[in-house]
């Protein structure tokens, strides 16, 4: 088994890159590998509650993002000047994360073995 | 040393397909091992058979099979990637309804599982 970390920072809804992104997200998880997500930077709001791609022509990507629990994927970390930065909260978001600081980034990507920058 | 490699670089917008292109080539000549190149996001736009690049530019497509021809690599694009841009074979063409040949030769067409597969597989693994 491998630790995946899965770096998303590139803000949601352009398209279809949070899809896909997602869907090698799912694979990993159905691999049964250690699958952890790591919101940075404009990323954060791909999990910020009430939001409506739907009306974009886009997948409902927060049920996607629940939807990661039932692989047994539940370590979500969402750097904390990042979350700041949109003047958002924890309780802002779809659900429960880690709060990570900038500062730790570096040793979280070091411990892992494989980096996707899911961008 | 044994990679995976993940191409999600445009062949003609991004910086990094060229980077992508000229790793695998130094890694192998330097006789590490490639276990897979997976084709994903708008890096499936390397495979289509009839991307044709001015005489002067530079060719990825022709690039990367006279590679895989030299090493045997195993040159794979994801299926629901390449759908979504268009890009299918006969078979898939067929499925969907739909008349078409758009893989260039020495690639073939897989799903993510076979990434995921090259990945676990691999001592390091390298996105571009």
């Amino acid at each position: 088994m491998k630790k995946i970390l899965f770096v998303l920072e590139k803000p949601p809804f352009q398209g279809i890159k949070l899809q896909e992104n997602l869907d090698m997200i799912l694979t990993a998880a159905v691999f049964d590998q250690q699958v952890a997500l790591l919101f940075l930077g404009g990323g954060v709001l791909s999990i910020k509650s009430g939001q409506n791609p739907t009306d974009l022509g886009l997948k409902d990507t927060a049920a996607i993002f629940k939807a990661l629990e039932i692989y047994d994927v539940k370590d979500f970390y969402v750097e904390v000047e990042s979350l700041q930065a949109f003047g958002l909260k924890p309780g802002d978001l779809i659900f429960p994360v880690q709060e990570i600081y900038r500062k730790d980034v570096n040793a979280m990507i070091v411990e892992s073995d494989v980096v996707l920058s899911a961008g | 040393m044994k990679y995976a490699i993940l191409v999600n670089a445009n062949p003609d917008t991004s910086a990094s397909a060229i980077s992508a292109y000229r790793f695998v080539k130094a890694a192998l000549e330097a006789g590490h091992s490639i276990s897979r190149v997976f084709f994903y996001k708008d890096g499936i736009y390397h495979a289509l058979h009839y991307r044709t690049a001015p005489d002067d530019e530079c060719h990825l497509t022709q690039a990367w099979q006279t590679l895989a021809q030299a090493f045997e690599l195993d040159l794979v694009v994801c299926v629901s990637a390449a759908q979504r841009r268009g890009l299918l074979n006969p078979d898939e063409a067929k499925r969907q309804g739909k008349q078409d040949d758009d893989l260039a030769a020495g690639f073939r067409i897989g799903g993510l599982g076979q990434w995921l597969e090259a990945m676990l597989a691999a001592d390091r693994v390298i996105e571009f």
